[in-house]
């Protein structure tokens, strides 16, 4: 209780030092004039009265010393602590840097992950009032979580009763005109209240106003901050400026302040509003937006969704013929700009947490061995009249130091590794994650770190007193050997290694099944040869091509240069390539099969040429590939395996006739089926699709690819020079090999970071956890050199010590794969949503990542068993 | 120093709060009271007054003001506090048992 009262008044003390001494110097003073008062009164001369007075008060610097003592918080003993810590880790540099260098890899991991963490799922997005934001989708046959049709949205804006405001997005692809020529710039489509929806304002100029989402639709154009300042050096002057983008002349009225961004359309350097007249934004089956709303204040998430979901019932009734079947979604908007990364995030998060327990258990080891070393001097120290106390409080400033330094580079290393990382991403990837750009050491960061570091602090200062003489001093002072105290720190040192091998096992388990999944990715059937393609893409302007023959004829001349290309073998053109993705889709009723009303079949469209399925090295299965003649004289369409299967079931379709919905437009007959080709993403499941004679829907907008018989990527420069002599209005871009799109491809690209980051830290798990297990058998052996001396002695082969030692080894061993196996079984959930086509718990990974464990421990193990074998019996007793 | 007022352990602290029960005292007031009142058979060394009395103060049984004398010089002045007047109370039983313990003793030898 007084002790309470007292540490304020300490502490004020310590701040007020000075004045403290003044005032004791004043009073002391004051003393001893008194006193030379009195001495004077009683007859004494004045010089002698004042060396009484002197005398009689003693020695005055001594006397402020002993006030300054009751007073103080020893200052000067701290400092003595500090410096006989930087001592001692100085005399064992070794064991300093060893100490702090793991440190700093368990903490620097941990804390970067922790810092990402923290700028994608724990801080708010920078909009006004994030939490009332929402992410609106419809749900319909080709997803649960899909885009909304524009007349439905007209629908849901007007009729829910949920929102304050309900409004669209929609990436889009803008041809720029300029003096250089036309290029491809990334954009977005947006209904005219997004960016108040979002609560942002414009930087400069205005927002869209209500009459751009109709009768002005399209006119106006929102720069970015930074498409204003590359392509219009930041001038002020930009506003009521015209802008050429698909051939449409646009006003600039705004430009987006720096700081703001979008996730799920970036990068956008044009912003203009969604155009009400477009042929998709009259069909209720043209699924092309994406919906952003702000909740009403108190409305929750599931009430919203229970709003949607009674207007989706209501269009459903109104509209069978489009609407059947859809439902609706809803979710936090958090949910669907981090949404991708996040079970990524979080593992690595875990994962790093994992290596930062072993870092730390690692650490606390070699303080225990080191603390045995020190027995003697802790025990002289106590020997020497040292309290209990201040012993105690030599590990902990020891504990200090060495966290202190650990952390500090820690967070060092972290926030390199924050500002590193994200510039290893591809721009474009990067550009739709701009949380992880926006990472650092935030206040939640430096809390985090704070609270490890006092943790670690804690644990390094106690685990030494385990086994310290802090009381038995004598026995401290003879050789502590033999003391059942070794076999106590033995059993706790062992404990600790089991602790740590378990965990490498479960790290090591993570990364296995992470690079089986990549390896997976990787190798999944796409139904083309990858190898030796090289592709570009191209789009003429409308205005330009603008009939069908005009395109045609563009076809045929690109086909005709880029064939005679040095080294390529053959040359096609496709609307949309292989992996680009699912869309668009086609609207299909299959001719003889019985019509409900709302019945339209989806599947995905591509026009190609006739080479196309020879160029990527996709099989035919039945049937013919298109002529030059087909869809000039006749239409046909050639279905592949997952058409065939889910719309014809047992029938052979070949011959069968299609007709888009809407009842325009030819039938179309099928004359072959090809085997699944991978149009979407490596990781989504191949969706139904049909191909079309280029010639039967032409435009100026496709792919080219070609094969080749050398270097693909070499080719690729000539490709877009071909394009740019034939017409240099034609834009150019998504220039690639087809081997490095799909290594760039973003499941590849997300599954391979997470491979290489877990591997990383499971191979640095592995390495401390051998580490440490090495630290523990050497030091049994070290401690039991006197008992294998007398067993030898007495007869004992060397090789049965040194398998007395690998025994106790592989028990060791043994629990802690046994502990990490199980423990990896147990937390496999958490790894589903990463793994393609692998099960968590895979048992070939998991037996494979053990026997790497176990050997590794092993040959950690057999050092110290050796030297225990080659063991002296004489000079072991001798020592004695 | 001469031995023969070496006080007993513990006993400075009751002897300076006893001296500042009637008035507040500054350092040397309280080592003149306390030789003055014992007749001068206990004279407080300053090397233990000025220690105890910071004691004192962290423990808050006194509190410390700066004032000026009859003879118009600046001297820290020491009053008792509330809390300091239980411990007198306390520390007085304390010796008061001691003492009668110690006469025990020395009756029976």
């Amino acid at each position: 209780m007084t002790s309470m009262l007292r540490f304020p008044r300490k502490v004020r003390l310590l701040f007020g030092r000075e004045k403290f001494r003044d005032e004791l110097n004043e009073e002391m003073a004051f003393h001893r004039a008194e006193a030379e008062k009195e001495f004077v009164e009683g007859g004494m001369s004045v010089e002698a009265a004042h060396y009484a007075a002197q005398r009689r008060f003693g020695n005055a610097t001594r006397l402020k010393e002993q006030s300054d003592e009751i007073v103080g918080f020893r200052v000067e003993t701290v400092v003595q602590d500090l410096r006989f810590a930087m001592r001692q880790m100085r005399r064992s540099p070794g064991f300093t840097l060893t100490a702090i260098l793991i440190l700093v890899l368990g903490m620097g991991a941990n804390l970067a992950i922790f810092a990402f963490v923290d700028a994608a799922l724990v801080k708010p997005l920078s909009y006004r009032d994030p939490a009332r934001l929402v992410g609106l989708f419809e749900s319909i046959a080709a997803g649960p979580k899909y885009c909304i049709s524009y007349l439905d949205y007209l629908d849901w804006k007007q009729l829910n009763k949920s929102f304050d405001s309900v409004d669209m997005y929609t990436g889009w692809n803008f041809m720029l005109r300029s003096p250089q020529g036309t290029e491809l710039t990334s954009g977005a489509h947006v209904s005219s209240g997004f960016f108040h929806t979002l609560g942002i304002v414009p930087m400069l100029g205005r927002d869209f106003r209500a009459e751009e989402d109709g009768r002005d639709a399209g006119r106006a154009v929102i720069l970015s901050y930074a498409s204003w300042q590359k392509r219009f050096g930041g001038r002020k002057d930009i506003l009521g400026k015209t802008v050429t983008l698909d051939g449409v002349a646009k006003t600039i009225v705004g430009v987006m302040p720096r700081e703001f961004h979008f996730a799920p359309v970036e990068p956008v350097q044009f912003w203009d509003t969604i155009d009400p007249a477009s042929s998709c934004s009259k069909r209720r089956i043209c699924h092309n937006l994406f919906g952003v709303a702000r909740l009403k204040d108190g409305v929750t998430v599931p009430a919203a969704l229970d709003d949607v979901t009674r207007l989706a019932r209501q269009l459903e009734k109104q509209y069978p013929d489009s609407n059947q079947g859809q439902g609706a979604a809803v979710f936090p908007m958090t949910e669907v700009i981090v949404g991708d990364v996040a079970p990524i995030l979080k593992t690595l998060l875990v994962g790093t947490a994992l290596l930062l327990l072993i870092a730390g258990v690692n650490v606390a080891n070699l303080l225990l061995v080191r603390s045995e070393s020190r027995r003697r001097e802790i025990a002289l120290r106590g020997a020497l009249g040292a309290s209990a106390t201040r012993i105690v409080r030599q590990f902990v400033t020891e504990g200090a130091v060495l966290v202190g330094a650990g952390s500090l580079l820690g967070v060092a290393i972290a926030s390199l590794a924050v500002r590193i990382l994200p510039r290893l991403m591809p721009a474009d990837m990067l550009a739709g994650m701009p949380f992880l750009s926006e990472a650092g050491l935030s206040a939640h960061v430096a809390f985090y770190a704070a609270a490890v570091a006092l943790f670690a602090w804690m644990l390094f200062a106690v685990v030494p007193l385990v086994r310290l003489p802090l009381r038995d001093v004598r026995g401290g002072l003879t050789d502590g050997g033999r003391t059942a105290a070794g076999v106590t720190w033995r059993r706790l040192g062992s404990s600790l290694v089991v602790l740590e091998l378990a965990t490498a096992m479960l790290l090591l388990a993570g990364a296995g099944l992470l690079t089986r999944s990549l390896y997976q990715l990787l190798h999944v059937e796409t139904g083309i040869r990858a190898d030796h393609l090289a592709m570009i893409s191209v789009a003429g302007s409308p205005s330009t091509y603008d009939t069908d023959e005009k395109s045609i004829a563009l076809e045929k001349e690109v086909l005709h240069r880029m064939e005679s290309l040095p080294g390529v073998r053959s040359a096609a053109i496709a609307t949309y390539l292989p992996l680009t993705g699912n869309g668009p889709f086609s609207d299909f009723i299959v001719e003889g099969q019985p019509v409900q009303p709302g019945d339209h079949d989806e599947a995905t469209r591509r026009e190609i040429t006739p080479t196309y399925f020879a160029t990527v090295g996709a099989r035919m299965i039945r049937g013919r590939t298109f002529t030059e003649d087909d869809g000039l004289k006749m239409h046909v369409a050639i279905v592949n395996q997952a058409m065939a299967q889910k719309f014809f079931g047992g029938e052979d379709p070949i011959g069968r006739r299609i007709r888009y919905t809407g009842g325009t437009g030819p039938t179309l007959e099928i004359v072959g089926i090809v085997r699944d080709i991978k149009e979407g993403p490596l990781n989504d499941a191949t969706r139904p699709a049909f191909y079309i004679p280029f010639a039967q829907d032409p435009g100026p907008f496709f792919s080219v690819v070609l094969r080749s018989s050398q270097d693909d990527a070499s080719l690729l420069p000539m490709m877009a020079r071909v394009m740019h002599e034939m017409d240099s209005h034609i834009a150019v871009f998504s220039q690639s090999t087809m081997e490095t799109s799909i290594q760039q491809s973003q499941p590849a690209y997300l599954h391979r970071s997470a491979a290489w980051l877990a591997g990383g830290f499971a191979g640095m798990a592995l390495l401390l956890g051998v580490i440490g297990l090495y630290g523990v058998i050497a030091y049994s052996v070290s401690q039991r050199t006197r008992e294998i001396g007398v067993r030898m002695a007495l007869g004992a082969q060397r090789s049965s010590v040194s398998g007395m030692v690998l025994r106790e080894a592989m028990k060791l061993i043994g629990i802690g794969i046994g502990a990490g196996v199980a423990g990896s079984l147990a937390t496999a959930g958490l790894l589903r949503p990463l793994l393609f086509r692998v099960p968590p718990w895979d048992g070939a990974t998991l037996a494979g990542v053990a026997l790497i464990l176990g050997i590794a421990a092993m040959a950690a193990s057999y050092l110290p068993a050796h030297r225990a074998a080659s063991v002296n019996p004489v000079e072991a007793l001798r020592a004695e | 120093m001469a031995k023969k007022n070496d006080l007993l352990p513990g006993t400075l602290d009751l002897l300076i709060l006893t001296t500042l029960k009637r008035a507040p005292l500054h350092g040397y007031g309280i080592a003149l009271a306390i030789k003055r009142l014992s007749d001068e058979v206990l004279t407080v060394e300053e090397g233990s007054l000025y220690p105890a009395l910071q004691r004192l103060l962290l423990q808050g049984w006194v509190k410390a003001e700066w004032k000026m004398t009859e003879t118009n010089r600046r001297a820290r002045f020491y009053t008792l506090t509330a809390a300091g007047r239980k411990q007198l109370g306390v520390e007085l039983s304390e010796f008061q048992q001691m003492i009668a313990a110690i006469g025990r003793v020395l009756q029976d030898a």
